[in-house]
């Protein structure tokens, strides 16, 4: 339901900005929206759904969650029951009411690490991809450097040695270490976008870089960069569970990837308690597949190539 | 030659950036490791001044000004000292990597070949019968499984085949009444107990190869060559194998020399979970009892082999497909 609406909504809004262009036999010709077009995707509608889940999850977290995340009064260790879905934790706090309150963080981190991540992500590729010569050998040379050093090693070098490890530390390392992959592939779009007619034409007619860039180019790469943010926001909700399961994280922030942590670490599996370890784990499964899945749509509507196989 | 001349250069660049991060992070953050190491002891009864300097000469605090600190940092890392291990002390951080490397390059490096192997036939396979049943089965599969977090399927496999079914051991790398000897007693053990972390590796490895194989097999299978082929009238099978694959393997023959630079560093997370003593879970344990000399060993190995893996497979790249050296692709 709320899909639905939020959807609608979205796909109003291509047809909005263009109304006041001065092309308007386009208008009469316009296909339906790019979300409606997604939403007759299969994989998509697939994703878009199990990722409204999640984020009505998170918003309304307090009001689904069965108990209060402070309540510790529990039976220690128990498995899945009747009053407690998913078991309750080694200090006795309910696993359902955590995985609900997990989804917030979880999800926070790693959407603004993703926004992060492609923000940096689209100055450099962006910059390199337009003005290309010096520019272009400068910025490239910084992606290829921080492509080939491996990732996952250097955010625990940096994380190791942070003061603190609360979210915005986390944030930050996802950010500095995982911006390349998708500046290059920006870059990589921008080279050939710039050569196209009315870029050059926005150049002859002396607009400025940043504009043209900006408000001519951007608008026209959207589902690819959203295709790249998407990617970028799976990347991070990743290597947070990792870093959190690493005990990188804080582990007295309720998350997916610290109630792993703390699973593992009071041997949850060993006191046949499953609920606990695998259910983390396949909320974050679930929605990087369900970010992957809207991007497979993403591909399909924007690439008509792959639409006819 | 110029290829290969930027290619040397980029190399040193990446490694000399490597090293200089590695002595630059300890630094930039406040405080330092020994000073947390002080403060530890110091919970545990007043430090003196004089004991203050014992255990950082102990444990090899470094001294002077930040340039003769740096120009120390770079001689020690060229006689191969890394220093002492806070966490194994008093070993040498080289032993302990010396005693972990092993485990990690057997266990992974054979998966990773075979996975490897494995991943790029079912990929031709998939491209050459293209949107039949195992095409469209496989592709929707592994770009499932790629959304998980492996160290989860990791968890799960140890649930299921060692926790239910008692097939395989909990953790560990050998079983925990045996001491490390070439006999076939203990080599039975090792096998016995890398079951289930390789079949883990392998089963979230090979979807990216199989993936990568065929998206590049259908590109080529687009190629005039193959219609070619086609309207010549060759057999299938020599279209598919010595025309489509073969030059669809290019790519991966580098993905692979760069996947084998990961070898080094393990399997990071999936060690942890089973506690295999490779590489992996060395580094987990350094972080978790803040062993800062083994830290910095491991991230520069890791990197170092990462990075001539990458370099090898630029190299290997520029021989086998002559347009890039020209800077045609890429």
């Amino acid at each position: 339901m709320e899909s639905l609406r939020r959807q609608a909504k979205l796909s109003s809004t291509p047809t909005e900005s263009t109304s006041h262009g001065a092309v308007s036999e386009h208008e009469v010709l316009k296909q339906p929206g790019f979300l409606a077009l997604l939403w007759e995707n299969r994989k998509a509608r697939m994703g878009i759904i199990v990722l409204t889940f999640f984020i009505l999850m998170a918003l309304f977290g307090p009001l689904l969650a069965p108990y209060s995340l402070s309540d510790t009064n529990f039976a220690l260790s128990h498995p899945p029951s009747a009053a407690h879905w998913l078991g309750t934790t080694q200090s006795g706090q309910d696993v359902l009411t955590q995985l609900i309150y997990g989804s917030r963080v979880s999800m926070f981190v790693g959407f603004i690490a993703g926004a992060l991540v492609i923000f940096i992500a689209l100055l450099v590729g962006f910059l390199a991809g337009y003005f290309g010569g010096l520019v272009d050998e400068v910025l490239s040379l910084a992606m290829n450097v921080m492509l080939v050093l491996p990732g996952l090693p250097l955010m625990i070098l940096i994380a190791a040695y942070m003061p603190s490890h609360g979210i915005w530390e986390i944030i930050m390392v996802m950010s500095i270490t995982g911006w390349a992959f998708g500046g290059r592939s920006l870059r990589a779009q921008m080279m050939t976008v710039v050569q196209q007619d009315y870029v050059v034409a926005a150049k002859f007619a002396g607009e400025r870089p940043l504009r043209v860039i900006f408000r001519e180019i951007m608008p026209n790469m959207l589902s690819y960069i959203i295709a790249n943010f998407f990617g970028a926001v799976i990347g991070a909700v990743l290597a947070e569970a990792g870093l959190e399961f690493l005990g990188l994280g804080n582990p007295s922030i309720t998350s997916w990837g610290t109630m792993i942590y703390w699973a593992q670490s009071s041997d949850a599996m060993l006191n046949g308690q499953w609920a606990w370890i695998l259910a983390p784990g396949l909320c974050i499964a679930l929605l990087a597949a369900s970010l992957t899945m809207i991007n497979f749509g993403i591909d399909a509507v924007a690439n008509p190539r792959l639409q006819e196989e | 030659m110029k290829y290969f001349l930027r290619k040397v250069g980029f190399l040193f660049l990446t490694v000399w950036i490597a090293v200089t991060l590695n002595f630059i992070l300890p630094r930039l953050m406040p405080g330092n490791p020994a000073q947390a190491m002080m403060a530890k002891y110091a919970q545990q009864g007043p430090v003196t001044p004089s004991q203050e300097r014992a255990l950082a000469l102990m444990l090899g605090l470094p001294t002077g000004s930040l340039w003769s600190q740096y120009w120390q940092y770079l001689g020690n890392l060229l006689h191969g000292n890394f220093g002492i291990s806070y966490s194994f002390y008093p070993e040498p951080v080289m032993t302990v990597i010396a005693r972990a490397l092993p485990w990690t390059l057997t266990l992974i490096g054979l998966v990773t070949i075979m996975q490897f192997i494995v991943g790029t036939l079912l990929g031709v396979y998939a491209a050459w019968n293209r949107g039949k049943k195992f095409d469209s089965t496989a592709t929707v599969l592994f770009s499932f499984t790629s959304a998980f977090p492996y160290f989860w399927i990791a968890l799960a496999f140890i649930y299921l085949f060692s926790y239910i079914l008692h097939w395989f051991p909990l953790s560990g790398g050998f079983s925990g009444s045996l001491s490390p000897a070439w006999n076939g007693v203990f080599i039975s053990s090792a096998v016995y107990h890398s079951v289930l972390p390789a079949l883990t590796i392998f089963i979230t490895g090979i979807g990216g190869s199989l993936l990568g194989m065929r998206n590049n097999m259908i590109n080529t299978l687009g190629e005039d060559y193959i219609l070619l082929g086609k309207a010549a009238g060759l057999p299938e099978y020599v279209i598919a194998t010595r025309y489509a694959a073969r030059n669809a393997m290019l790519p991966i023959v580098t993905n692979f020399a760069m996947s084998l630079g990961y070898v080094v560093g393990g399997s990071l997370l999936m060690e942890t979970v089973f506690a295999y003593p490779g590489m992996g879970y060395l580094l987990a344990t350094a972080v978790n009892n803040q062993d800062y000399p083994m830290l910095q060993a491991l991230f520069l190995f890791i990197t170092v082999s990462v990075l001539l893996a990458n370099f090898v497979a630029d190299i290997l790249y520029g021989l086998l497909d002559p347009r890039v050296r020209k800077g045609g692709v890429r």
